[in-house]
């Protein structure tokens, strides 16, 4: 496939031993038990998962299904009880503290439902914060905050603060904030969940076009529509992978817009 | 190496956009960051302040010294603080005269001594003026080369003055404006009490200074160190001295002191019954008292600084639930825990530093409000440049330790429950 090129292109990350050619996540009977008094909750309860490259994946579940904490272990910010998570090759469960704050930086890109952006700060800024924590001078730091803001369509407004943006803008403040590390992975939290059905739309176009570039996608979310984008629909439930099926494709508003896509790309 | 060159370089980036954050973190909270600072604000202020008068005041005493003689040594009586002459009666412990005779052949240091006395206060008048309350002080002629007064006009009292016991006088401007002396009344007599003395000189006025002088009420008239002895049998008698060179002074003193011992007869073991001071040491003792108000001061200061540090640790504690959010995001793109430390630290010692920086504007207004209060020696008040490093660095100090405590709550926040937070 064509792909756009990526502002991602350069990030000085240490070479990596692939095991498996394609797989970005590898998850191997991953469990997640919470103690509540003498109770042990098990969230996740033996996951096992393959992700590859420039998948674009939807996680569905009722709540207490385990998907925010399969999101939540998926994006490092909580480990496995037990199990093994290989996050492109390399095995996060052995990671210190001060690396998986690493690999969050440099390797995962969050998109929130509650976008979670620095009122106090433009956009450009916004977007810049995370590269504050990782290696890039100021100049770097900015021509891949302008690139990144224009390629989500936001290069005019880029001195806006959220509060002067509108909440599909923000949504796409948040996602430019989450691709400027250059993630192997972008994992996206209800991105529509706040958002009108039009401007939620918008929002999912831009995750179809993100991908035909070649970004692996993981969305989490309860609502059929925004599921269908993706290309493969993992159900959970009671901590449980219990069906993981394409998505059905012949939705004809997708193929659409595909296409669309595809035509202003040729 | 490429490595070791970026590991600073991330975390002077890390500080700086701290700094801008905290500043505009401080600048969005305007009313809540003055209010927070004020402990700190007042502390500081003071601390310059009180700095500031003391440095002033010793200044001012430094150039007075210079302006009597930096040379000069007091000799006085002294009852010691053990001892059997604990107790004693003043009068007991008196310099006789000829306790200091001979005093030049013992102590090489010593350039000049003169003895004087103080005789009272005396009615002077001239025909029908009178003037009361006249202070009388006998003197021998080197009392004037060490006090180094000049006589305006006519002669200082001389050697054979001394040795004739003659009743001569000099007297000071405004004693003769008093009494309506001539302009030139040099060889006109006046009356001090019931004896005639004869005028042969006029001071020079007193400049001011602490020790008094200037606009003084009283007018002083001075008569030979012998003559003194006519007008009363028993008097107070004390010595000023003058080393050769400041930087023998206390060599001086030694010398003085020993020869004083032999020849007041105090044996080895007794306490001096006597004190020697010299200039030198005056400033130390100014400096001794100077260091005790300011330990006092430092006391209270510091005491204001806490509670202002605790101030700061609230509103710190605070602004970490504020943006508990924040500090989740920043978490879950990859800040590391010392980051976010670094962070709040940051924050803090910015707090603390604006209040550092708004103390030091108010003590210089104190400052200037102090120079210029009319009638007391503390014109010459200034800050001086490490009071104003001794108080960032006390800010920044208070902020470091009092901001460690949110810091550290907000670097152990988990970023899921953080991001869950309302």
């Amino acid at each position: 496939m064509q792909t756009m090129p990526t502002i991602a292109a350069e990030t000085d990350k240490p070479v990596i031993q692939p095991q498996n050619d394609k797989s970005v996540i590898k998850l191997k009977d991953v469990k997640r038990v919470y103690k509540v008094g003498v109770e042990r909750i098990h969230a996740l309860d033996g996951i096992s998962l393959e992700l590859n490259e420039n998948e674009y994946v939807a996680v569905m579940g009722a709540s207490g299904s385990g998907k925010s904490t399969l999101m939540n272990v998926l994006g490092c910010l909580d480990r496995a009880t037990s199990g093994y998570y290989g996050l492109d090759g390399q095995d996060t469960t052995k990671m210190s503290d001060a690396a998986l704050a690493r690999a969050r930086n440099e390797r995962i890109g969050f998109v929130f439902q509650s976008f979670e952006l620095l009122g106090q700060l433009s956009a450009l800024k916004n977007v810049e914060m995370p590269l504050i924590y990782s290696k890039n001078g100021w100049w770097t730091r900015r021509k891949r905050a302008i690139n990144v803001l224009e390629r989500v369509g936001l290069g005019d407004r880029m001195k806006h603060r959220p509060n002067q943006l509108s909440g599909g803008e923000k949504q796409r403040v948040a996602i430019a904030r989450a691709l400027v590390c250059g993630p192997s992975i972008l994992l996206a939290d209800e991105p529509t969940g706040n958002l009108d059905s039009k401007t939620s739309e918008g929002i999912m176009e831009l995750f179809d076009r993100l991908h035909q570039e070649g970004q692996t996608i993981v969305i989490v979310t309860h609502e059929e529509h925004v599921a269908n984008h993706a290309e493969r629909i993992i159900q959970m439930k009671d901590g449980r992978v219990c069906s993981d099926l394409p998505a059905n494709r012949d939705l004809v508003h997708k193929t659409a817009i595909q296409n669309n896509v595809r035509g202003e790309q040729s | 190496m490429r490595v070791l060159l970026q590991a600073p370089l991330v975390f002077l980036r890390l500080f700086y956009q701290s700094v801008y954050l905290a500043l505009g973190q401080v600048w969005a909270n305007k009313t809540r960051s003055i209010l927070t600072t004020l402990g700190i604000i007042i502390g500081v202020a003071s601390v310059t302040a009180v700095i500031a008068a003391l440095s002033g005041l010793r200044a001012k005493i430094l150039t007075q010294f210079e302006s009597i003689g930096t040379n000069t040594i007091f000799i006085s009586p002294m009852r010691p603080d053990r001892g059997p002459l604990q107790h004693a009666p003043y009068w007991s412990i008196r310099f006789l005269p000829e306790h200091f005779d001979g005093m030049l052949d013992h102590c090489p240091s010593v350039a000049r001594f003169g003895r004087q006395t103080g005789v009272g206060a005396y009615t002077v008048s001239h025909r029908e003026k009178s003037v009361e309350n006249v202070r009388l002080r006998g003197i021998e002629p080197a009392c004037h080369q060490i006090e180094s007064r000049k006589v305006s006009l006519g002669r200082p009292l001389s050697v054979i003055d001394e040795m004739q016991m003659r009743q001569v006088c000099i007297i000071d401007p405004k004693l003769q404006n008093d009494l309506r002396l001539d302009r030139d009344c040099i060889g006109q007599s006046i009356l001090i009490g019931h004896n005639t003395f004869y005028i042969v000189g006029v001071l020079e006025a007193r400049p001011e200074s602490v020790f008094g002088g200037g606009d003084q009420e009283s007018s002083e008239i001075f008569i030979p160190f012998k003559t003194s002895f006519k007008m009363r049998r028993y008097l107070w008698v004390g010595v000023l001295a003058e080393s050769k060179s400041p930087e023998v002074s206390d060599e001086a003193r030694a010398e003085i002191s020993f020869f004083l011992r032999r020849t007041r007869n105090i044996k080895p073991g007794e306490p001096d019954t006597f004190r020697v001071d010299s200039v030198k040491n005056f400033l130390e003792i100014f400096d001794e008292i100077a260091r005790v108000v300011f330990m006092v001061a430092g006391g209270i200061v510091g005491i204001s600084l806490l509670v202002g540090g605790v101030g700061i640790m609230n509103i710190m504690l605070v602004s970490v639930s504020e943006r508990t959010r924040e500090i989740g995001l920043r978490k879950a793109v990859g800040a590391k825990k010392s980051a976010i430390l670094t962070q709040f630290l940051i924050e803090a010692v910015v707090l603390c530093f604006v209040g550092g920086l708004f103390g030091v504007g108010f003590g210089q207004l104190l400052t200037t409000g102090i120079a210029n209060i009319p009638n007391i020696e503390l014109d010459m008040s200034f800050i001086p440049l490490w009071a104003i490093g001794l108080a960032f660095g006390f800010s920044g100090s208070v902020g470091i330790f009092f901001g460690m405590f949110p810091a550290i709550k907000a670097a152990r926040l988990d970023p899921i429950e953080a991001l869950r937070h309302e």
